[in-house]
């Protein structure tokens, strides 16, 4: 069935089967790649994007429920050129290693940023705890994360610290 | 040969905290994982996998899948003639060999998980949707799903063997028999298992096979680790040379041991592009991983030392069991045959007789994971020596402190693996550095008066304990370097990338070696069969020690034909030619400088070869508090000290000690693949496989040294990435057993977790343990 919905701040408009994933969806159709798929039950939160602000995992949505939502995948929280202060903060702290489930860190992290930008460590490892990293062991993650903060402070929420 | 290291005065990069290059792609979403690659007019796999633990199978109908819309194909082993197996890399006894896995399950089935039939469709979906329609006819056999059972050899998972035991391993060092433990003053002999679990990389993974019909070749997209020796093993199978197999590496999630082994569906998914003519994708995916990838771990070990009144050790026995499951893949024998080799650890014992016995169980079959057979060992014998300590009243620190492997004893013999003749010795090293170091760190002295506390209603304790981590296997690695067009260099290297960072390592230590600005090593290609004629991949902590030895190696080419081509144009001797900041001067008083990029075209082959591997060492210490009422346990600090010999990155060896150290805890306190008695896995999702989350460990430190470069090689690396998991397991449960010392309970079996964990609490009380 054709879809209808924004992402990234354009338009899309896709044909997809009613039992399609989101996360499926982007990566597939509309190939956006950077939203990863690691384990299809909603644990590892590898797929989280964000449907209209809110972090989601995006292989526990269809398709179809995304119709006139405005999503934002990693691709989106990124610029052309160089990274933006959360990515150079997870760069700096080496908060990545494989890569293979930063995209859903940065977006859960931008969420939690964008909303709380003065959130302490244990509210970041709190609500990081809903990712699986398998490389890091996190420490580094959360300081990546905290060290952000200035960034979104800044900004005053909202989200221009991505 | 020159065994010195370069001058350090020249490394700007090599030792510097480089962010790396790999981020920028990964923090975008540019990463490029085999998921996400896509063939025009590819089709789709999807594998049927047995859900019978053991059996015959009478009958596979796959013609109502085949009629289904979208498919294209179903493929048994019917379809495939002759099976082949999967060859061992590793450790190839005869024995062994007579259990290796088919690339699909013909005859029997021996594992829940193991392939039967694979789906060509138009879509991931309807090939999925078609798994449902196959028949599959099995006649249901008894299950082996222990060790024990195992052992009796009544039920008898292949029966032209006629055994279920391939084979023991047995390493040995001095004559540790009867006499010796019976002369002993003072002997410990306790039994010890390590639960079942796994690497579990975060990137299920994937392949895309493309068969190229008019040059008879096959590209495999997908590879890691080892794409050299698996380009062999699929060139043999599909009866092609190897120069028609191209394995073609891209970002890879995660390896950990695991990924990049050859498993039935490198073969498979190639198969399946030839025979359709077709490009074919398959990815796994949790639930499929979960059963499909090598296990690890799952050992029991009956262990005894003897010692002098004073500690010292005398001699140390074991005969320990690894549970391999259905069949010996191709590193299914290593962590046995680690076992044997190092569990008597950093440790200056005369007398060692390990033997381990491999048995075969109806579970998936097992492989390498981070620090293979050493976690297990580590965790055995480090249970043992502070309960051997606490025996003869001697400080639990003096007593390693006495048994460490000294200075002065290098090179160490390592007990020699009899069936492999696999010898290997202790390079060099100061073990006391790094456990005083651990102990400065973590704050012994002062921590040692919580030790056994009971604080705000629970029960405080440390622990410290020693290891070795083997790097550098061998036996080469191979490099070429090349100066672009645009005077950039492009370095191509038969090592893998498993996620580890090998872009920015080897990019520093090229750059240092040729003396140019690190911007200038344009692209590290690395891992796929097209760089090098001949690579080995990445495992067993070697790719620096290998990789960067061989990048060292033609550097040195490199600059000699440099320093060459620029004489002749300067009329001078290249000796009097010097490379700097990326231009070649000549000699005073004109200093005519020639950009790089006027030497384009020049390229140098190194290599860098050793048949002796590196030892890495170090110290943990770790401080626990547990309430004894749920069995929960926090950590509250823990330190990880080690030497690697050289560090190229610290950033990069931080992270590798942090990621091994959490996984190790992991293992320790929440991993386990649980079967039933019918062979079923009850822990085959990630709601039941539990791995830790950024809220269970907070606290964790590193420190590297480079105190005690390796003579075996000109950097002087010994190897890292496996160091931090090594000894998790036993610190970890030797500061439970110091916080419930009280109680009287004595961990021996991994995991501690909150459930099993009570329970040892409740039955130290029920028979009066406490003291």
């Amino acid at each position: 069935m054709p879809i209808e919905f924004e992402v990234n701040r354009k338009r899309v408009e896709v044909e997809v089967e009613p039992r399609m994933t989101l996360a499926d969806c982007l990566r597939h159709h509309l190939r956006l790649t950077g939203t990863h798929v690691g384990c299809e039950h909603g644990v590892c939160g590898a797929c989280t994007v964000l449907v209209d602000g809110a972090a989601v995992r995006s292989c526990l949505m269809l398709a179809v429920q995304a119709e006139g939502a405005k999503v934002v995948t990693v691709e989106g929280l990124s610029r052309d050129e160089g990274l933006t202060p959360l990515q150079a903060s997870f760069r700096k702290h080496h908060a990545l290693q494989c890569g293979f489930c930063t995209p859903g860190m940065i977006t859960t992290a931008h969420a939690l940023l964008s909303e709380e930008p003065n959130c302490d460590a244990d509210r970041v490892r709190e609500v990081l705890s809903g990712n699986l990293c398998r490389c890091t062991g996190y420490i580094s993650i959360v300081e990546a994360v905290l060290d952000a903060r200035t960034a979104y402070q800044r900004a005053g929420g909202g989200g221009n610290g991505a | 040969m020159s065994m010195t290291a370069p001058k350090r005065a020249s490394n700007l990069f090599v030792g510097s905290p480089i962010e790396r290059l790999e981020d920028l792609r990964f923090l975008t979403g540019r990463g490029q994982y085999v998921d996400d690659l896509a063939a025009e007019n590819m089709l789709h796999a999807a594998i049927l996998r047995s859900s019978v633990a053991h059996g015959r199978i009478r009958g596979v109908d796959s013609s109502a899948a085949r009629a289904r819309p979208g498919v294209h194909a179903v493929i048994t082993a019917a379809d495939i003639g002759k099976v082949p197996t999967i060859p061992l890399r590793h450790d190839p006894t005869p024995a062994i060999r007579r259990f290796e896995q088919p690339v699909i399950a013909h005859g029997k089935v021996r594992y829940v998980g193991e392939p039967i039939a694979v789906v060509l469709a138009e879509s991931a979906a309807l090939a999925e949707d078609a798994l449902e329609a196959i028949a599959v006819d099995i006649e249901a056999l008894p299950v082996v799903a222990d060790r024990e059972l195992a052992r009796k050899n009544e039920i008898i998972l292949f029966e032209t063997v006629g055994t279920n035991v391939p084979d023991t391993i047995t390493a040995v060092r001095g004559k540790a028999d009867d006499a010796a433990f019976n002369s002993a003053p003072y002997r410990r002999r306790e039994h010890f298992s390590v639960q079942r679990h796994a690497a579990v990389p975060m990137e299920p993974r994937g392949l895309l096979a493309e068969w190229d019909a008019q040059k008879e070749r096959i590209t495999v997209r997908g590879a890691c680790k080892v794409p050299f020796t698996n380009r062999r093993a699929l060139a043999q199978m599909m009866n092609l040379p190897e120069a028609s197999v191209r394995m073609v590496e891209y970002d890879v999630g995660g390896g950990f041991g695991a990924r990049g082994e050859f498993y039935p569906e490198d073969f498979l998914i190639p198969f399946a592009a030839r025979l359709l003519g077709r490009p074919v994708k398959w990815t796994e995916d949790r639930r499929e991983n979960l059963t499909a990838l090598n296990h690890a771990r799952d050992m029991e070990c009956d262990l005894e030392i003897a010692c002098a009144r004073d500690g010292t050790l005398i001699a140390l026995r074991a005969h320990a069991c690894t549970d391999i499951g259905a069949y010996v893949r191709t590193n299914g024998a290593t962590a046995s045959r680690n076992i044997a080799q190092v569990l008597a650890g950093p440790y200056r014992i005369p007398h060692v007789r390990v033997d381990v016995s491999l048995v075969i169980t109806n579970k998936t079959p097992v492989g390498t994971y981070r620090g293979p057979g050493r976690f297990e060992s580590d965790f055995c014998r480090e249970r043992l020596f502070d309960m051997a300590a606490a025996d003869l009243g001697i400080d639990r620190v003096e007593f390693r402190r006495r048994n460490l492997i000294r200075e002065a004893d290098m090179p160490y013999a390592l007990p020699k693996v009899q069936v492999l003749d696999i010898a290997s010795e202790c390079d060099s090293g100061d073990y006391q550095i790094t456990l005083d170091r651990c102990l400065a760190e973590f704050k012994w002295a002062e921590r040692a008066k919580l030790d056994g506390e009971l604080i705000g209603g629970r029960h405080h304790g440390i622990a410290v304990g020693c290891y070795l981590e083997g790097g550098g296997t061998g036996p080469r690695e191979n490099v070429r370097l090349a100066v672009e067009a645009d005077g950039s260099i492009s370095l191509f290297v038969g090592s893998s990338s498993v996620g580890q960072g090998v872009e920015t390592v080897f990019a520093q230590i090229a750059a240092d070696a040729l003396e140019v600005p690190m911007e200038r090593i344009n692209r590290v290609l690395h891992g796929s069969t097209d760089y090098v004629a001949q690579g080995y991949g990445s495992f067993s902590s070697r790719s620096i020690v290998m990789g960067g030895n061989a990048i060292m190696d033609a550097a040195q080419k490199l600059r000699t034909l440099i320093r060459e081509a620029a004489a002749k144009r300067l009329q001078c001797q290249a000796n009097d030619i010097v490379i700097d900041r990326g231009m070649a001067v000549g000699p005073a008083p004109a200093r005519a400088a020639i950009a790089l990029k006027e030497f384009a075209g020049l390229c140098a082959d190194g290599t860098f070869a050793s048949d002796k591997r590196t030892y890495s060492y170090g110290a943990h210490a770790a401080y626990v508090a547990v309430d004894a009422k749920t069995g929960h346990v926090e950590l509250i600090d823990y330190v990880a000290v080690e030497d690697v010999g050289r560090i190229v990155n610290p950033l990069t060896l931080h992270g590798q000690c942090i990621g091994a150290v959490v996984q190790g805890l992991g293992g320790a306190f929440l991993e386990h693949f649980i079967y039933d008695e019918n062979g079923q896995l009850l822990t085959g999702s990630f709601a039941d496989y539990l791995m830790p989350t950024a809220s269970d460990f907070p606290q964790i430190r590193a420190v590297a040294l480079e105190d005690k470069p390796s003579p075996l090689n000109p950097m002087g690396a010994k190897g890292a990435g496996e160091g931090g998991i090594i000894p998790v397991g036993g610190v970890v449960a030797n500061a439970v057993a110091a916080a419930l010392g009280s109680l009287g309970v004595e961990p021996r079996d991994l995991p501690l977790s909150p459930p099993r964990l009570w329970q040892m609490i409740q039955a130290a009380r029920a028979t009066g343990a406490a003291r």
